[in-house]
């Protein structure tokens, strides 16, 4: 198979249309804000240097927070600002996908326009200024007539790079719920499609290229001041607009929403659902690369219908709660917790996907270790790999307090690379997940846990407070509960790590089911 | 020239400016007085660093005089509205002050159409004082000022100075910065138009001899004081070095060029 006949650029192809028209959606409402907000700013500020100082500070501080981290931090604000409203004036809004990726967004593009502006109109020949008010300009005039048209092609530099800016930070507002040419990249990191990974930086660079150039159009044109530039330049940007949003307006938008969250299992499940859903004739679209904190907050508060979490990590993250109890009082426990919240437990999947500690066999076998409490011993002198929450978790606290663990060193990781890691020795043991293929695959060893410091982490399918009567939902998904046994979902996880789509493998997963099924 | 009320008037005006940090304030305008009358063309000679610019931007209210008062047809400029006032004085730059980004014809059509002219008197009106100033319309209507020469720039700019009919017209080193046969020209096609129009005038420079060929009066500016005012021939009488060592550059010019370049060559 070449690089190029591979099926998978058609399976990224049939999601571009999605994809792209939410990119270019997000990524010029938040140019625009963000002129709408920078603009008048900078004209404000241009004969207040303190002002101006503050406001070039601030955006430039703005500037060096990491995107991904300033669109994370959107999710909450927006959270608890939506909750005061909904308490205030009786009416709530949605802080998940569009709002917190567009505001982000926004204030990322404020310090290039900011900047430019205030260059652009401080670069003009005094004399130039004198001339406008002895014809008997007003300050307005002024402005309007003589100084925005000089400063134009200083201001239009601006907004392309903040145009740039947006259109390439935008593809990290996937796992805050908005769709974007990120969803490839992260789609495909997770599933090691490195189609999709290549595809979505094309994708986005391509768009990024194709923006700049139609508004390098009107700033040329400005400096030229060809007319015909500037026209073709704004023809070109309403021709994005309309492209963006046209597919919004045909589409019918009444569909559930299957989340999803940022590995390949999570993909499969959130694929398989869908076809169940849309099976039993409901349409169904899936909202992938969630994060673990935001997937949650977004069924409660409606934006995805259903989903699939593990017990373990909603006794620790929305419970917050630190002990550890047999399965079944913790599964009863969880039950009434999420209750309260109005949110249904469906019911379990039939697998369990916790956090393991992995080897590889042969060393285990050769250093004698079976379990964590024999691998305490040897600890000391080992390293080991880890996701990026695991060591910040509570079970891994209660994990090394009750074996003694202590290891030399500590590394967080792409899950996906820490099984080959530590299969070629790199790092000494990982903190896996029982439910991965690639378990199998490497020939590695989960190590027995005899003090059950581990909670058992089920996989169960959350329904949305707004889903809780919904018979037509529950009746499409309710034959998939118990049905997925941890050697299935191994293979499943495995198949998808091996370039197959998460759909594909939902419908072999759901044959697999059914095949059993009969069987029995 | 017969005196009537003065149609300009400065009266004891003073202006200074802050230096900056460690730098001491500066005078640049001190107590000046004096008076132009309507049709009146002054020129104000001094060095560089004089106050004789200021003494222009104080007259279009660009900056306001610390004390002293500023008189148009006997009214206080400070209690005119500055805008109307500056739509009503026609003023010249040194070096053209034209705005680069529009044409030639948006150039000179600026005030009237700031003051809200129909377009179509707008565009007859430009034709008209493209004529005035000898530049042909038709080929330079829709220039950008970066396409035309110095002399053209300066014409454009005297254009626009008169373009909504004022009565009184600006000019702070007009002709400065251009080539001595442009300069002579163009002073003597502005001299024209003043005589014709029946302008008054206030022009800035440091050339006596520009001021005494162009002006009917000259007033001699030093360390932001006018130390003396008068007509050519009167300012000859003033017992005052500076005036005097002024006004010996154009005599020593005329006298060698008289030397070099008979009228006559028999002679």
């Amino acid at each position: 198979m070449t690089l190029w006949s591979d099926p998978r650029w058609g399976d990224a192809l049939e999601h571009l249309p999605d994809y792209l028209g939410n990119h270019v959606r997000v990524s010029l409402a938040a140019l625009a804000l963000g002129l709408l907000v920078s603009l008048p700013l900078a004209l404000l500020a241009r004969h207040r240097p303190r002002l101006r100082g503050a406001l070039l500070g601030f955006a430039s501080i703005v500037q060096t927070v990491p995107g991904l981290a300033l669109l994370a931090l959107f999710y909450p604000l927006l959270l608890a600002f939506a909750a005061l409203t909904a308490r205030w004036f009786g009416f709530g809004f949605s802080a998940f996908g569009f709002l917190p990726a567009m505001l982000a967004l926004a204030l990322y593009s404020m310090l290039p326009v900011l900047r430019n502006t205030i260059t652009g109109l401080q670069g003009i020949d005094p004399a130039i200024l004198e001339a406008a008010q002895a014809v008997g300009m007003t300050p307005r005039q002024s402005l309007r007539r003589v100084e925005m048209p000089l400063a134009l092609p200083v201001i239009m530099a601006g907004v392309r790079t903040a145009a740039v800016w947006v259109i390439g930070t935008a593809t990290l507002s996937t796992p805050v719920g908005q769709t974007s040419l990120g969803n490839y990249i992260f789609a495909g990191l997770q599933t090691q499609n490195w189609v999709f990974v290549l595809f979505g930086c094309a994708a986005s660079a391509v768009l990024a290229l194709i923006v700049d150039q139609v508004l390098a159009l009107i700033e040329t044109g400005a400096q030229r001041r060809s007319r015909l530039r500037v026209t073709m330049g704004i023809i070109g940007v309403t021709l994005l607009i309309a492209a963006a949003l046209m597919p919004s307006l045909s589409r019918a938008r009444q569909a559930y929403v299957v989340g999803a969250k940022t590995f390949a299992e999570q993909y499969i499940l959130a694929a398989l659902l869908t076809q169940r859903l849309q099976a039993a004739g409901l349409p169904a679209t899936t909202r992938e690369g969630l994060g673990s904190s935001v997937i949650f907050n977004a069924l409660e508060s409606g934006d995805i219908d259903v989903y699939v979490d593990y017990s373990g990590t909603l006794w620790a993250n929305q419970m917050h709660r630190t002990d550890i109890k047999p399965r079944a009082e913790l599964l009863a426990d969880l039950k009434a917790a999420l209750a309260r919240q109005h949110v249904t437990l469906l019911g379990e999947l039939g697998f369990e996907n916790a956090y393991a500690l992995v080897m590889p066999r042969a060393r285990a076998e050769a250093l004698g270790i079976r379990s964590i409490a024999d691998l305490a011993a040897h600890a000391g002198k080992m390293s080991i790999a880890g996701d990026y929450e695991i060591f910040s978790r509570p079970e891994w606290a209660a994990l090394t307090q009750a074996y003694g663990l202590r290891f030399r060193a500590q590394r967080q990781m792409q899950p996906d690379f820490m099984y080959a890691a530590v299969a070629a020795g790199e790092v000494d043991v990982i903190a896996g997940y029982t439910s991965d293929g690639l378990i199998a695959k490497y020939d590695l060893l989960v190590l027995d846990d005899p003090k059950h410091a581990i909670p058992p982490y089920d996989a169960m399918v959350l329904l949305a407070p707004k889903r809780e009567n919904d018979s037509a939902l529950r009746d499409a998904l309710t034959p998939l509960l118990g049905k997925i046994d941890i050697a299935t979902m191994r293979e499943a996880n495995l198949r998808a790590s091996s370039n197959q789509s998460a759909a594909d493998v939902a419908t072999w997963l759901w044959e697999k089911i059914n095949a059993k099924d009969a069987a029995r | 020239m017969s005196v009537t009320s003065p149609l300009i008037a400065f009266e004891h005006v003073r202006k200074h400016f802050d230096g900056g940090r460690g730098v001491p304030p500066v005078l640049a305008v001190d107590d000046v007085s004096f008076a132009v009358a309507s049709g009146e063309f002054l020129a104000i000679v001094g060095a560089s660093g004089s106050g004789k610019t200021t003494l222009l931007r104080l007259a279009n209210r660009l900056i306001a005089p610390d004390s002293g008062r500023i008189t148009i047809n006997g009214a206080d400029i400070a209690d005119l509205d500055a805008i109307a006032l500056r739509r009503s004085i026609g003023t010249v730059f040194q070096g053209g002050g034209l705005f680069p980004h529009m044409s030639v014809a948006d150039n000179i059509g600026i005030t009237p159409k700031l003051l809200g002219w129909p377009p179509a008197q707008i565009a007859a009106r430009v034709d008209e004082l493209m004529a005035l100033v000898r530049l042909d319309p038709a080929s330079h209507r829709d220039r950008l000022p970066s396409q035309l020469s110095g002399g053209q720039r300066q014409r454009v700019s005297v254009a626009r100075a008169l373009a909504a009919r004022p009565r009184i017209v600006l000019m702070d080193e007009p002709f400065g910065a251009l080539d001595p046969l442009t300069r002579d020209a163009l002073g003597e096609d502005y001299r024209r138009l003043h005589r014709e129009l029946g302008l008054t005038t206030i022009m800035i420079t440091h050339d006596m001899a520009e001021a005494v060929l162009l002006a009917d009066r000259i007033a001699v500016m030093r360390e932001g004081r006018i130390v003396a005012q008068g007509t050519a021939a009167e300012l000859a009488s003033v017992d005052d070095a500076d005036v005097d060592a002024l006004l010996q550059t154009p005599r020593r010019q005329a006298d060698r060029l008289r030397e070099l370049l008979p009228r006559n060559a028999a002679s």
